[in-house]
């Protein structure tokens, strides 16, 4: 543990309103500590106040209604595994919680956590972008939602300020695709950091696609959603598209670099392979 | 001799402690009033300490501060060579040496403490790869940066390659692996003027031993050295430690106080030894029948910026490099070269699998020219009683490593998957199959004379309860040495499992039964155990309180007899020579060693063609040990061998930046999971000789998992692969651009 | 500093800590429960396993202040006094422990899968394991324990 403990401090929040206050005050969160633990444990975690809203029912729980599922910000990632709504409707972001760490780790860590640390080799994101999500911020003295979407601005920048928390994830349920794909490409099957990570949904006909979502991960600054991709598919007949020109947008839309888990050009060379992939399942699924 | 014991799954002797949390590792343990330690380490790879900064904001007064003026001895890590100095006084040789020693009650603060220590170097233009030390872009060792050089010669290579019907040259390259043990190393010292003791994490308690007594310039009598529960070394603790315990002991001495030094993971991983990586050219004549005419191999492994075991490691690559097969002209140069790099040392199989694997995908290259299949190929070429291998040692046992290949062809049903895997690739669009083997030998003990230089020592002695302890530097890290030699003792003697115990490795305590390394626990100590207990027997017998019969109860009454009459019963024996095992150092000509194990292993695999990510769908190894002593035990040993291997090939792989590990972590460095590890299928066939010795095991599964795993792939791509790991980024490579 | 209490295999606890000490730290240092190991302090090899409320965590990633008011179950209290539990009795008659420093996180990942799952097959038994590192045995002689785990329970669901 290569931590100073001195020039550290840890509040337990005892409400959302206590957090928020602390937050105010120039605390920073900390929630399941899968993160900021890691970087604690190395001595990298940035000196100063935290406060702990790891017990903080308020941010807790998932609540589904007919047009909704709002996720608590705390859900772990179990949980989400454990939800049927989540594994039926949103099978992306059941995949996402399936190969994060092991169990231990899906035990302790939050979604809301896995956005607010704007990894962008986080494993949810990708999945929470092609469905759409947004989320709910609050601070001591505002409540807004945003668009997913937006929320990444740059390599470890959100719009996230100092003194919010993401309260929850809002999926909207009018999510009728015929094909959910998730693939985590790590550099092992678990405890694996990813080096390419995409979610993708499509609907689709015999004759032509009709629309098509897609989002990576690990291959850019931030997680991105690849629209002039998925605009090339879109109401296309299967005739016109040659999966070769699909490629060729889809590197325009993403920057991989190399670094100790991986090479630019392999990044590069399997995002196009797994959308080749996803377009082999797509006219799999048609010849069925 | 009755076998009662040996052959069966006891329990395994520290189950219990280890399965309930008791076992007491090193860092499990306090003394009172004890502080810790830190290394303060060079940062460069290569310069001359200017200057060292001390920051202002901490308090210097509370911590004891050591550094290589603080040595009262030499200042020298005595073990083949003396070249590494323990503390760094002036040239900077790679980015990990220690300069500076820091103890403090504080553990948080010590970390604090490490970080505001800055050391101010002139840098030296280093010597960072192979290519560059045999290049001599700058002289760093002696006078040509070469550490150590072999030649093996067989026959005459060079008038064979005229007659050849095929000659077929490659190179091929392996990378450094760590060993990854999951208890990071430790030592816990108390030292004063007259004496030091060391308790730690190790395999080799008379090496730490050896190097502290010039290290505090003491008789060796005050230097004691305990082992504490060890959690796994492969090769990893076997010299390492050594530094670790003087550092310790010499903070311990100045701060008159216990030290604890620990290292977390990222201290482990970067500073301590790894496999060597290696290059190799391989070239390889044969006639049309594929019989080997000439194997010319040029070996050279990374050493490190010191010489630590790099002479040792080299010798037992170059003794395996030619491997189970018969060749009458063999040409094996070897040579360790420094960088500036921190030394790489011994890891399980130790140079062993770095030549073998150069020979087994070579060889895998022949088969295709030749378009011969790669098991056909072998069996030609098997060695077989009667015939010399490359050393010239005469082959005495009946060999039929033909069996053990079969064997492994049987229960991978290798013909009819590669049949089957043929017909997937013409047909699959998503991945590929493939199924590959390797067959391979691994000598037990140490290398040439190097068991008669050793001279090892075992004892038993008799306990108050009339039990017989085994006295032995032996160390139990996981593989069962605890259990194998109970075993073993308590079938030489005739008595039951738990009338044997054994005495913690503890240098006041038990003999120099050697080092424990190269697989020599259960083959060289195992017998000198039995000739301990013997000896505990015998002497029984002579003072006439044992007939030649006895039960266990009689055998106990005699020992407390003996004890109340005469007060103690110790016995000790040393190593003897097998009849007729002759070796020539200078020339390396002879019997390297004295017995080998035989092996085939076959494996198969998946390749997703979108991310050339390589499963094992299965892994059979097969292989004849001798007799087995522990059934599971020893498929323990293999299965978590194979693991390591599994590692070797296709995960474990080191990014160095300039002259460091930079992936430390346990989360960039990869080593298997249960999902990346597949069942792994252990069979051991009968010994090819009857009643014949028992040979070591522990290194043996390191040597032909990575070939076969990559002659997989390549029966599965068809793209000859000439290099480990294989990362799934290099594989696109091998297939999409042809590289190798 | 700061009060923290919460119970550790049953018995109430109270220590004086900097709350952002490491329950792995606390529980070796303080509570000089040294069954808990630590591998690598970041998440990865699983050696610093314990339940939380009933939930498997690495105990190398939880701040001490977490930890209060909880119930924390390490492998100190598997065992009933003497008499081992039979997943450690398996761990023992299958080889699955050799190095041993893994095995008291392996132990509290199996009774995690036997807690969790009636009848865990091969994926799951895998799947449960996969964040806690061996070194020494492949894994496989670990599976054969865990198996034999499952196949006793059964056993004595049936006989019961």
């Amino acid at each position: 543990m290569r931590a100073y403990l001195p020039k550290y401090n840890l509040t337990s929040a005892t409400s959302l309103d206590h957090a928020l206050q602390l937050l105010d005050n120039g605390n920073r969160p900390i929630a399941g500590g899968t993160d900021l633990m890691v970087l604690f444990d190395t001595g990298n975690l940035p000196e100063g106040n935290y406060v702990s809203i790891h017990s903080l029912n308020e941010l807790k729980g998932i609540c589904i209604s007919d047009e909704y599922v709002k996720i608590g910000a705390l859900t772990t990632y179990s949980e989400l595994r454990q939800n049927e709504v989540i594994r039926d409707e949103f099978p992306c972001i059941y995949e996402a919680a399936k190969v994060t760490g092991g169990i231990a780790i899906q035990n302790r860590g939050t979604i809301g956590g896995n956005i607010a640390n704007a990894s962008p080799a986080a494993d949810t994101p990708p999945a929470l972008l092609v469905y759409n999500a947004s989320l709910k911020i609050i601070s001591s003295t505002d409540e807004k939602n945003i668009e997913y979407k937006n929320f990444h601005k740059d390599y470890k920048q959100t719009q996230l300020a100092a003194n919010e928390l993401i309260k929850e994830i809002i999926l909207p349920r009018q999510n009728k695709h015929k094909l959910h794909y998730y693939r985590k490409v790590g550099t092992r099957k678990a405890q694996a950091i990813s080096k390419i990570c995409i979610a993708a949904l499509a609907n689709f006909t015999k004759e032509k696609i009709e629309n098509v979502k897609i989002s990576v991960a690990s291959v850019a600054p931030t997680v991105v959603r690849c629209t002039k991709t998925e605009d090339y598919f879109c109401g296309k007949q299967y005739s016109q598209i040659d999966i070769h020109e699909a490629q060729q947008v889809l590197q325009t839309e993403i920057s991989a670099i190399d670094d100790i888990r991986s090479t630019k050009n392999y990044r590069v060379r399997v995002t196009c392979n797994l959308i080749q992939e996803f377009f082999d399942l797509i006219t799999e699924e048609n010849n069925e | 001799m009755n076998k009662k014991w040996v052959g069966r799954n006891v329990p395994r002797k520290e189950g219990v402690e280890k399965v309930t949390g008791k076992s007491k590792y090193v860092d499990d343990l306090t003394f009172p009033d004890m502080i810790y330690g830190i290394t303060v380490r060079s940062k460069v790879p290569r310069g001359k300490i200017q200057k060292i900064h001390f920051a202002k904001h901490i308090n210097w007064d509370e911590f004891t501060i050591v550094t290589a003026k603080d040595v009262p001895g030499e200042n020298v890590v005595a073990l083949i060579e003396s070249d590494q100095p323990f503390l760094v006084d002036e040239e900077i040789r790679h980015p990990q040496e220690p300069i500076l020693l820091l103890a403090h009650p504080d553990k948080s603060l010590l970390e604090e403490a490490r970080r505001s220590i800055q050391i101010e170097v002139e840098p030296l233009a280093p010597v960072l790869s192979i290519e560059d030390s045999l290049n001599k872009k700058q002289i760093i060792y002696g006078e040509d940066n070469v550490i150590k050089e072999y030649l093996i010669s067989k026959g005459n290579t060079d008038e064979v390659w005229t007659q050849a019907h095929k000659i077929i040259c490659e190179k091929y390259q392996t990378g450094a692996q760590e060993q990854l043990y999951i208890e990071n190393n430790g030592m816990i010292a108390i030292a004063n003027e007259e004496e030091v003791t060391i308790w730690g994490s190790m395999q080799c308690p008379y090496y730490i031993h050896k190097a502290l007594i010039p290290l505090f310039n003491l008789p060796a009598e005050k230097i004691r050295i305990v082992q504490t529960a060890t959690g796994g070394g492969f090769g990893g603790k076997e010299e390492y430690p050594s530094i670790i315990a003087g550092h310790a002991a010499l903070l311990a001495r100045k701060a008159k106080k216990p030290v604890k030094l620990m290292y977390d993971r990222a201290e482990d991983m970067v500073a301590t030894t790894k496999r060597h990586p290696s290059h190799t050219t391989h070239k390889i004549a044969v006639d049309e029948n594929g019989k080997l005419l000439a194997i010319d191999i040029d070996f050279i492994l990374d050493g490190g910026a010191y010489a630590t075991l790099s002479a040792v490691v080299l010798s037992r690559g170059a003794l395996h490099a030619v491997g189970p097969y018969e060749c009458d002209n063999i040409r094996v140069r070897a040579r360790a070269v420094a960088t500036n790099r921190p030394p790489q040392g011994a890891f399980r199989g130790f140079g062993a699998p770095q030549s073998i694997f150069a020979l087994e995908r070579n060889l895998d290259l022949v088969a295709k020219e030749m378009n011969m299949c790669p098991v056909e190929l072998r069996k030609r070429n098997f060695l077989k009683r009667g015939v010399e291998n490359a050393t010239g040692q005469m082959m005495e046992e009946d060999i039929r490593i033909d069996k053990v290949l079969d064997m492994a062809l049987e229960k991978s049903d290798y013909f009819a998957k590669k049949k089957q895997f043929a017909i997937h690739n013409s047909q699959n669009n998503k991945t590929f199959k493939g199924i590959g083997l390797a067959t391979f030998y691994h000598g037990a003990g140490f290398t040439g004379s190097g068991e008669v230089h050793l001279a090892s020592i075992v004892g038993a002695r008799l306990t108050a309860q009339g039990k017989v302890k085994i006295l032995a530097a032996s160390t139990e890290i996981g593989q069962g040495t605890n259990t194998i030699f109970s075993q073993i003792a308590a079938d030489a003697l005739g008595v039951s499992y738990d009338l044997i115990e054994i005495e913690n490795p503890d240098t006041a305590k038990v003999p120099n039964s050697g080092p424990t390394v190269a697989s020599r626990t259960c083959m060289i100590v195992g017998k000198l155990v039995e000739s301990a207990v013997w000896g505990i027997r015998d002497t029984l017998q002579k003072s006439n309180l044992l007939q030649e019969n006895y039960s266990e109860e009689q055998f106990i009454s005699a020992s407390k007899k003996y004890l109340e009459e005469f007060g103690e019963l110790k016995m000790f024996v040393k190593y003897k020579p097998p009849a007729g095992i002759k070796w020539d150092d200078k020339n390396y000509r002879g019997a390297a060693y004295s017995a080998y194990a035989w092996a085939a292993y076959v494996a198969e695999v998946t390749i997703d063609k979108y991310t050339c990510e390589v499963s094992l769908d299965d892994f059979v190894a097969v292989q004849e040990v001798g007799e087995v002593v522990h059934p599971i035990l020893a498929e323990g040993q293999i299965e978590g061998g194979v693991a390591q291997g599994i590692g070797y090939a296709l995960y474990e792989n080191i990014v160095w930046r300039d002259g460091q590990m930079a992936n430390n972590q346990m989360t960039n460095y990869i080593m298997p999971t249960t999902l990346d590890a597949p069942s792994i299928r252990v069979f051991f066939t009968e010994p090819f000789t009857p009643g014949s010795v028992r040979k070591g095991i522990g290194e043996l599964p390191l040597d032909g998992t990575a070939p076969a795993i990559i002659s997989a792939v390549e029966n599965a791509t068809g793209q000859h692969i000439c290099h480990a790991p294989l990362m799934p980024e290099d594989l696109m490579d091998c297939i999409e651009k042809g590289t190798k | 500093m700061n009060e923290i209490s919460f119970k550790v295999n049953g018995k109430s606890e109270t220590v004086n800590v900097h709350p952002f000490s490491r329950l792995l730290d606390v529980l070796r240092n303080d509570l000089q429960l040294t069954g808990t190991k630590e591998g690598c302090g970041e998440g990865e090899c699983g050696a610093c396993s314990v339940f939380i409320d009933g939930v498997l965590t690495n105990s190398c990633l939880i701040p001490i202040a977490q930890v209060q008011n909880c119930e924390v179950e390490t492998i100190e209290g598997v065992a009933e006094g003497e008499k081992i539990h039979k997943v450690q009795r398996a761990f023992i008659d299958m080889g699955g422990a050799q190095c041993g420093i893994c095995t008291p996180g392996m132990i509290m990942a199996t009774l995690n899968i036997l807690r969790d799952q009636p009848h865990p097959n091969d994926d799951a038994i895998r799947e449960g394991l996969a964040g806690n590192f061996c070194r020494c045995t492949g894994y496989t002689k670990i599976i054969d324990a865990v198996k034999k785990s499952i196949e006793e329970r059964e056993d004595e669901s049936i006989s019961s």
